[in-house]
């Protein structure tokens, strides 16, 4: 009877969100509902995810019509680690929010949609991550980006609007590319669900599977910001309010990455006609983290600095998927997981930086580290998980995807190894850079007016704000749902290896073609 | 398979127009870009349903092998509500952005002087009757400026 839990996850954060829009005039009750409705998530995808790992993938067919007439919702155990690593983040990302509304009296999100939307977000990532048909999968990207749109462009400042005019135009093109993708592939083969697609996209010419292949690719890797379609990603998500930037670097990137490792295992397996790319997806990765890593190299604010950084990790997933090997798909799910929570908690650690430092530029922050040491370990901590260095959890990652990179050999590969090694040292650069200025340089001496070749030549935020120094409060609840994150993050040290082992059940069964369509349209076949 | 060529070359004509008027400057022929794209995107669904058929109910003595497909009907109808929800958004963002375009910085002292009285905040979220009296206010306000300043506030196109 653990099916049931399936469509729950989705149905908690729809209810939620109803009922937080019918109680906006009652602001004290709203936060209840949405973490309430929240933590309700966290729960049931913990067991699920416990279910699918114990006794294999869910599969239901909703309202039960047969697949493929019906609706499939189907829960793997790569589905159920990001079902449940999602509802984690968006708990711990809401809690931060709930006490910056609390100190702030709602300035930052000034009207009562914030938290229905915000339900409505986890809906879309929760339909998006739970589902086994194409079209629906289209229909969460929508319910996603939708709250997204509203929550970009929450207060409607100027600089949010020109934000979010930007966002909103990219993600229209990316849901066209997929919508026509979805249609054609329809036209091809007369069916969307995933299952079946499995088994009809192999029997294309592969030509047409590789017309196919692409189409969905674009619409996928604008989402997951992969370069040359990163662009807009730096300029979009800095403007936002600080929650909101966390949960967007967090979890709406990874959900075009999510696709995209569907769409690489299961739709188009690298030995269908027309489905291996591993050589322009490997090129891709590599382009996107150091064009990314390069432009976080240059930037003063930090949350400017944080975006390209996201960008350009990206692209280690994105190797890892084009490795396409037992040990790369295993790197890749365990990455994904830990770029998310450490992501997410370095912007929240950014927005805390924000109220202590009044600014997020460091060529204006100095002295935190005195007058804010609890902030700076919150910083000073994911900060260093991100660069790779050991013992933390992204050290391991890339070792991961490292090695299976080597595992496979070939002078391309060992080309974009040295890449990934390069981003990864510059990625420590920036971000010790940060460190040494806006925690490690003293007061006195920006005072004394500090110069250094090392940031004199960044490029400030266009839309920065002037510090007005007016929200010197950093509510206990803010720093306390940042410390869980941190805390997290190194949780995925310690556990790394119950961690790595989940990784690779769930990299051998995402590469097991025949199993999920077995599970979901009854024989091998599809017929 | 079989399409009807009218269709495909409407489908061809509006994904064409719509890629031309997406990539302008004006948010509002965005907009338009985005619609256009958008309903080619709908045509290529319903050109991929395959020839046109009797209506897809069974009953009994009905011609199965007749039957319109209905599932890329259903997969329209709900690009279609898509595409209406996100044009409401649009349309909203594009109000919102001419308005700081004429106002300035005037434009966003006007919603922070709401935020800072907490129950105007919330009238304003019920009824927008006094968000537009406040706009029409501000305008009348800047159309004075602007005959003294020499049209300092118009807005560029």
């Amino acid at each position: 009877m653990m099916r049931v839990l399936v469509p729950l996850v989705v149905l908690l954060p729809l209810l939620g969100a109803g009922l937080a829009l019918m109680l906006g005039r009652m602001r004290r009750v709203q936060p209840v509902v949405s973490i309430g409705a929240l933590s309700a998530t966290t729960a049931v995808s913990s067991v699920l995810l416990w279910h699918v790992d114990t006794y294999g993938a869910v599969v239901i067919q909703v309202g039960g019509w047969e697949a493929p007439w019906g609706i499939t919702l189907f829960v793997d155990r790569f589905a159920a680690i990001m079902l449940l690593v999602s509802a984690v983040i968006l708990l711990g990302v809401l809690v931060y929010a709930v006490g910056q509304g609390i100190a702030d009296g709602n300035r930052e999100t000034p009207v009562t949609i914030f938290h229905p939307t915000y339900l409505m977000l986890a809906t879309g990532l929760m339909v998006a991550f739970s589902t086994g048909d194409l079209f629906n999968l289209y229909v969460g990207f929508e319910i996603l980006l939708g709250s997204s749109y509203v929550l970009l462009t929450l207060g409607g400042t100027g600089a949010r609007i020109r934000a979010g005019v930007t966002y909103v135009v990219m993600s229209l093109v990316s849901s066209v590319f997929f919508l026509s993708a979805i249609a054609m592939i329809y036209g091809a083969t007369g069916t969307v669900n995933m299952a079946q697609l499995a088994v009809r996209l192999g029997e294309l010419p592969a030509h047409t599977a590789l017309l196919l292949h692409v189409m969905l690719l674009l619409g996928f890797a604008i989402k997951a910001a992969l370069f040359p379609m990163s662009f807009w990603l730096p300029d979009s998500y800095p403007t936002a309010p600080a929650p909101v930037t966390a949960v967007f670097a967090g979890l709406l990137t990874k959900v075009g990455v999510y696709a995209i490792v569907r769409t690489e295992t299961l739709l188009f397996p690298n030995s269908a006609p027309g489905g291996n790319l591993t050589m322009p997806l490997m090129w891709v990765a590599l382009a996107t983290m150091v064009v990314g890593i390069l432009g976080a190299a240059v930037q003063a604010d930090i949350k400017r600095l944080l975006s390209f950084t996201l960008v350009s990790h990206i692209g280690y997933m994105i190797f890892g998927v084009a490795l396409g090997t037992q040990l790369g798909l295993n790197s890749t799910v365990y990455y994904v997981v830990h770029h998310i929570t450490v992501q997410t908690t370095l912007f929240l650690a950014v927005g805390l930086v924000e109220r202590v430092g009044g600014t997020t530029s460091i060529s204006r922050l100095s002295g935190l580290l005195k007058r804010a040491p609890l902030v700076a370990v919150l910083f000073f901590i994911p900060a260093l998980n991100l660069g790779g260095i050991p013992p933390f959890s992204g050290f391991l990652g890339k070792a991961g995807l490292l090695v299976a990179g080597a595992q496979v050999g070939g002078w391309e590969v060992w080309v974009v190894i040295g890449g990934a090694v390069a981003t990864s040292l510059l990625t420590l650069y920036a971000l010790m850079r940060v460190w040494n200025m806006a925690f490690w340089r003293s007061r006195a001496e920006v005072e004394a007016g500090y110069r250094s070749r090392y940031i004199d030549t960044l490029v400030e935020n266009p839309d920065a704000e002037l510090p007005d120094g007016t929200q010197a409060t950093t509510p206990r609840l803010m720093v306390a749902a940042t410390a869980g994150l941190v805390v997290l993050t190194l949780a995925l040290t310690v556990a790394a290896g119950p961690l790595f082992a989940l990784g690779d059940r769930t990299a051998v069964e995402i590469a097991d073609h025949d199993a999920v369509v077995t599970a979901v349209v009854g024989d091998a076949h599809g017929e | 398979m079989s399409a009807s060529l009218p269709l495909i070359l409407l489908m061809a004509v509006l994904y064409a127009s719509g890629t031309y008027v997406l990539l302008e400057r004006s948010l509002t022929r965005v907009l338009i870009g985005f619609l256009l794209l958008g309903n080619a995107t709908n045509l290529l669904i319903l050109i991929m349903s395959g020839r046109a058929g009797t209506p897809p109910i069974w009953h009994d003595g009905g011609d199965e092998a007749g039957f319109a497909d209905p599932l890329p009907q259903a997969l329209i109808l709900t690009a279609i509500v898509i595409t209406f929800g996100v044009t409401a958004f649009l349309l909203a963002l594009i109000y919102r952005s001419w308005w700081l375009a004429r106002l300035g910085d005037q434009g966003d002292a006007l919603v922070l002087e709401h935020e800072e009285d907490q129950k105007l905040a919330e009238e304003i979220f019920t009824s927008t009757s006094e968000d537009d009296d406040a706009i029409h206010d501000v305008l009348e306000a800047s159309e004075d400026e602007g005959e003294a300043t020499e049209d300092a506030h118009e807005v560029h196109p």
